[in-house]
């Protein structure tokens, strides 16, 4: 059993209002310090696979075909056995 | 002429879209559970408003791999009319069918209104019975209508006219190039994210989406004629 | 794979339960404890005690209302349902009927505002999908404090982004309500939202348990540890702790909600169902004690079959859970199958999890071993009715002698129109409800932002006019009047809109009922509310109470809110407030006398809230209603508009505002002019008439014993208005609407410089 941790985020190249809501109340809160937040989503994936290699392809797989939409999106992510 | 509208599960504007054929064309249309695939018996597609699976992950996103849009993919392709209204145009850019992707409104709210657009090409088989540039009244109602792409595409769809409608005045949602619609380079299908289903009869607030299905009829008509 | 449970359960024995007295922690006393030791025979063990105090919660009991509650009319021609189901219907010709309820989720919006305030629309959505209606429209009455604090602003903005969310997936049109600010709701907001449906009249369901041995369904999402109690923290007052308690605030899935809705909808049109409700307040608990009560008999059920989201739950958390979008249904045995076939092909989650027995007991099983053995009687017939005391309050006796409106004489009328315009309570609520998808399913004729709106009835020439209405300010100075003027003025919108009144929901917002003077100013309310609904012909035919509303010792504004339903009988009746022509007449209608207590006038000008409200005779309401009726059905009104807050001054501006028309007023009265624009005096309504009309209707009007006058005609992009021949206000329409449609926007982004 494998756990994939799966970030998505927009691309730098999108905007993102929602970031830059956030960014505006800690600005408000008195973090000046702040100079952008982005705002991306986690997924927490469980799958079986034969091996390390085999989980990564599936895993990759499963981010272009649908967790991910390659117009705006990019994403990364990191695999942890036995979880 | 024969309509589908597809029915998702979180899908909410089948009824509506059912209701404006029937109102406006009183053409025989039908509701197909997203499971069926078999769309041949039918001439034009509506893909209705709603939250289609909830619109978790993103917009659209899960609806797309339902087995009815491999029907809705055929019939683009035989050049049979696809009409994507809100979330249903959120689905056909997540299908591929058309350029581009959805974000949220730059404002982060939700907002429904009725809002000014343009008319910025009427050649098209949506579009024929409006006056290029006429400015016209539709319902919106969303809350991720912002519309994205990039430079190199948006000049693509500037270019061979694909911008359907675009938003005058205020732009409800920050969208690229006030884009409110966008067709296929073919003009077979068109996204929007108004809702010309909600502008059929006088005391909706506007009448002006009866032209967009009559047009549709008219152009279905005119081309069977030539076949 | 099921999370793994973190804390061991602990349960304590009955014994200890008894000698430490841990009933009180969920807010059940020592009386109640010995009732129950009555009632069972022996002690109650852990999930026993749980099932009694959510029964007999406020929230699911009304044990501290009832004997108030029995004052109101639930009686009439039309009624199909009173009070006792999910909620009431009413006939509207045609083989159908409506079907409305109001209720609130307050103190869950007070915790965490966005889940608060979307699980309230989700909970009323059910009540009326689980009679077998279609919803066709939602409405929303919402309290806030002052959008000064930014806490405020926060729970506001949530709360209506909750409600915008959950309404705008499910497709269920949010057509109207209304918002109110004042201090006095600041740290307990109020969301009290409303659902009114149609159904065919063989199609309506009960929520009732009936032929021994049918199976009890569960359908629906799984039920995990959320909102267990939720009942109990709603009888209670918000404490220091209440942001802890935030476990007891259930996250609503809307997704979830429409298909469960349309499954349901499938199984009853195919009439399978003998009985169906929403698990609500108290969860699985409430559902299926209501549910054998109601008819009758017992439920037997084993808790290992409940769909669950969590490991290890036990009983006590399975039977008080308030996990959201769940329903439970009673079918004959042998379609079992059938319903299995509908719920699947909306891929939702259902098990048989027990049966309907003749013993007239709940009996619950959980690992093979029965874990609660109770009569259905004693948790809902017999649950404790408690008669409370009630003081006359000494703030009501002193304001008898205050007189506000001496101190709002002199004011200039032009500069406190503007400030009236752009106080919260009068200023547009576009920035509310342009987050609300009030248009799908096309059948909205009079969108939000009118005296009530309008919904179609598909399929015929039929309307329905609907709409909120309660003034905490006005209940606060009266509770009586108060009470009384909150159905009329409800009554009055509808008739504006061109509907017979037909019947209210109602939802009594209050404090802590164990105060006598809060219990006074709750049976006052009441005794106003009967009265009105009496005299109008409306019965009540469901609602709910919200009592406990206080932080601190310090309660709400009393704010019952009344949710009314009109009938238009033909399209041709719709009727809005919005001037439509130049040169139109303007009549005015009714009596206008210097009653300013509790009006936005005094607010605006001297924030006090002081004196008596406005008087109300219902004999005149009554006659002023039918005047109007009578006048918009023979085709003779091109706008209505109810005078309420702001009085003639706020009538005349906002109806020119939608199609951007002025009008020349001439008045003449003994009156200060500022008195007599502002003046909230009752029973008063402002048309526009055609001018070959005006006769004509004046005569009809006057034929109803309605004082009726003409003030002046639609006229230009000015409002113009004299009081004895001088100039009082002359102001472009357009500068009037600017600051209308500003002042909340501006209110909700203070640093923004527009």
């Amino acid at each position: 059993m494998y756990k994939a941790t799966i970030e998505v985020r927009l691309k730098p190249s999108v905007l993102d209002p929602q970031g830059n809501a956030v960014k505006g109340s800690l600005h408000t809160l008195g973090f000046e310090e702040v100079d952008s937040v982005r705002i991306g989503k986690t997924l927490e994936v469980w799958l079986k696979a034969a091996d390390e290699q085999s989980a990564e392809e599936q895993v990759e797989a499963m981010c272009k075909k649908l967790l991910a939409n390659p117009v705006i999106e990019q994403y990364s992510f990191r695999l942890e056995e036995g979880a | 002429m024969r309509f589908a509208v597809p029915v998702f599960p979180g899908s909410n504007c089948d009824v509506d879209c059912i209701k404006a054929v029937k109102e406006v064309l009183g053409q025989p249309v039908e509701a197909v559970w997203h499971q069926e695939s078999d769309l041949d018996r039918f001439d034009a597609v509506i893909l209705p408003g709603g939250f289609s699976y909830g619109d978790y992950l993103r917009t659209g996103a899960l609806a797309r791999f339902s087995p009815v849009m491999e029907g809705v993919q055929k019939a683009a392709e035989q050049g049979k009319l696809i009409l994507g209204i809100c979330n249903g145009f959120q689905v056909l850019l997540e299908a591929g069918l058309l350029p581009g992707a959805m974000r949220r409104n730059d404002h982060l709210q939700f907002r429904c209104s009725i809002q000014s657009l343009r008319v910025e090409n009427n050649r098209l088989p949506f579009t024929l019975d409006y006056r290029a540039g006429e400015d016209i009244r539709f319902p919106i109602a969303h809350g991720e209508g912002n519309y994205y792409c990039d430079e190199e595409t948006l000049s693509r769809l500037e270019a061979n006219g694909q911008i359907v409608f675009r938003y005058t005045g205020e732009n409800p949602n920050g969208s690229v190039a006030d884009i409110a619609g966008i067709c296929n380079e073919r003009g077979n299908v068109l996204g929007l994210m108004p809702h010309p289903e909600r502008a059929v009869l006088d005391w909706m607030g506007s009448e002006d989406g009866r032209r967009l299905f009559t047009s549709m009829l008219r152009y279905w008509e005119g081309k069977s004629d030539v076949a | 794979m099921l999370p793994e449970q973190t804390t061991t359960v602990w349960e304590p024995s009955p014994e200890k339960i008894q000698a430490e007295g841990l009933y009180r922690d969920m807010g059940m006393t020592d009386e109640e404890f010995e009732q129950v030791i009555g009632h069972l025979g022996r002690l109650p063990n852990w999930t026993e005690v749980g099932i009694y105090s959510v029964m007999w919660s406020e929230h699911c009991s009304y044990k501290n209302s009832k004997p108030l509650l029995r004052r109101f009319p639930v009686e009439g021609p039309h009624v199909l349902q009173g009070p006792g189901e999910g909620a009431g219907a009413l006939d509207i010709g045609n083989n159908q009927a409506v079907v409305f309820k109001v209720e609130s989720h307050n103190h869950p919006t007070a915790v965490e505002p966005f889940q608060g305030a979307a699980t309230g629309v989700g909970g009323i959505i059910r009540d009326v999908f689980s009679m077998g209606a279609r919803p066709v429209a939602l409405l929303n009455s919402l309290r806030f404090g002052t959008l000064d604090s930014p806490r405020v602003r926060y729970l506001f903005e949530q709360a209506v982004a909750g409600i915008a969310h959950y309404g705008n997936v499910v497709g269920i049109p949010t057509v109207g309500g209304e918002v109110e600010f004042d201090r006095r709701y600041e740290e307990n907001p109020l969301v009290n939202a409303m659902c009114v449906g149609i159904v065919d009249h063989d199609k309506l369901q009960k929520g009732v348990a009936s032929g021994i041995g049918n199976p009890v369904i569960y359908v629906g999402s799984s039920t995990g540890r959320d909102g267990i109690h939720g009942a109990t923290f709603a009888s209670e007052e918000l404490g220091e702790d209440s942001e802890e308690k935030r476990p007891a605030v259930q996250a609503g899935d809307p997704f979830m909600e429409k298909l469960l809705l349309e499954a349901c909808l499938e199984l009853v049109e195919k009439g399978i169902l003998i009985g169906i409700q929403d698990m609500g307040a108290a969860g699985l608990t409430c559902s299926s004690a209501e549910m054998a009560a109601k008819g009758g008999t017992g439920i037997e059920m084993d808790l290992d079959q409940v769909p669950q989201r969590e490991k290890g739950m036990t009983p006590y958390e399975i039977m008080l859970s308030e996990s959201q979008e769940r329903m439970l249904l009673v079918v004959e045995e042998g379609r079992q199958d059938e319903v299995r076939q509908v719920l699947d092909k909306w891929n939702l989650p259902s098990a048989v999890v027990g049966r309907v027995t003749g013993d007239g007991r709940l009996r619950l099983r959980h690992g093979g071993e029965i874990v609660a053995d109770i009569p259905v009687n004693t948790l809902v017939d017999d649950a404790p009715v408690y008669h409370r005391e009630q003081r006359e309050p000494a703030y009501y006796r002193e304001n008898a002698s205050a007189r506000p409106e001496e101190a709002l004489a002199d004011q200039n009328p032009a500069q406190v129109l503007r400030k009236v315009l752009g106080s919260l309570n009068v200023a547009s609520k576009r920035w509310v409800y342009q987050q609300y998808d009030h248009m799908v399913r096309t059948n909205t004729a009079v969108r939000p932002g009118s005296d009530a709106a309008v919904v179609m009835l598909e399929g015929t020439d039929k309307a329905l006019a609907m709409c909120t209405d309660g003034n905490g300010r006005y209940v606060y100075l009266n509770p009586r009047e108060g009470g009384a003027i909150a159905v009329a003025e409800a009554a009055r919108n509808v008739v504006c809109s061109g509907a017979r009144p037909l019947g209210i929901t109602d939802c009594l917002n209050f404090g802590n009922p164990e105060k006598p003077e809060g219990f006074w100013q709750l049976a006052q309310a009441v005794e106003g509310m009967s009265e009105a609904c009496r005299f109008l012909e409306t019965p009540v035919v469901g609602g709910n109470v919200s009592l406990y509303n206080e932080t601190r010792g310090e309660a709400i504004l009393p704010t019952p809110v009344v949710g009314m339903v009109g009938l238009i009988e033909s399209r041709e009746h719709i009727t809005t407030q919005d001037f439509r022509q130049e040169g139109d007449v303007l009549l005015l209608l009714g009596e206008t006398r210097a009653e300013l207590g509790g009006s936005v006038l005094e607010q605006v000008v001297t924030g006090e809230l002081s004196g008596r409200p406005p008087r109300l005779d219902l004999e005149k309401e009554k006659k002023l209603q039918e005047a109007v009726l009578a006048a918009i059905r023979q085709g003779k009104v091109r706008s209505a508009h109810d005078l309420s807050s702001g009085g003639l001054a706020v009538a005349l501006a906002e109806s020119g505002f939608a199609n951007g028309l002025g009008a020349e007023v001439e008045l003449d009265t003994e009156l200060a002019p500022a008195l007599f624009l502002f003046s909230e005096s009752q029973s008063r309504v402002l048309l526009s008439v055609d001018p070959q009309q005006a006769e004509a209707v004046q005569e009809l009007i006057a034929s109803h014993g309605i004082p009726c006058r003409p003030i002046g005609r639609v006229a230009g992009d000015r409002l113009q208005i004299q009081v004895n021949g001088q100039q009082v206000i002359d102001e472009t329409v357009a500068a009037l609407k600017a600051i209308w449609e500003g002042a909340l926007p501006c209110a909700m982004n203070p640093s923004s410089t527009n």
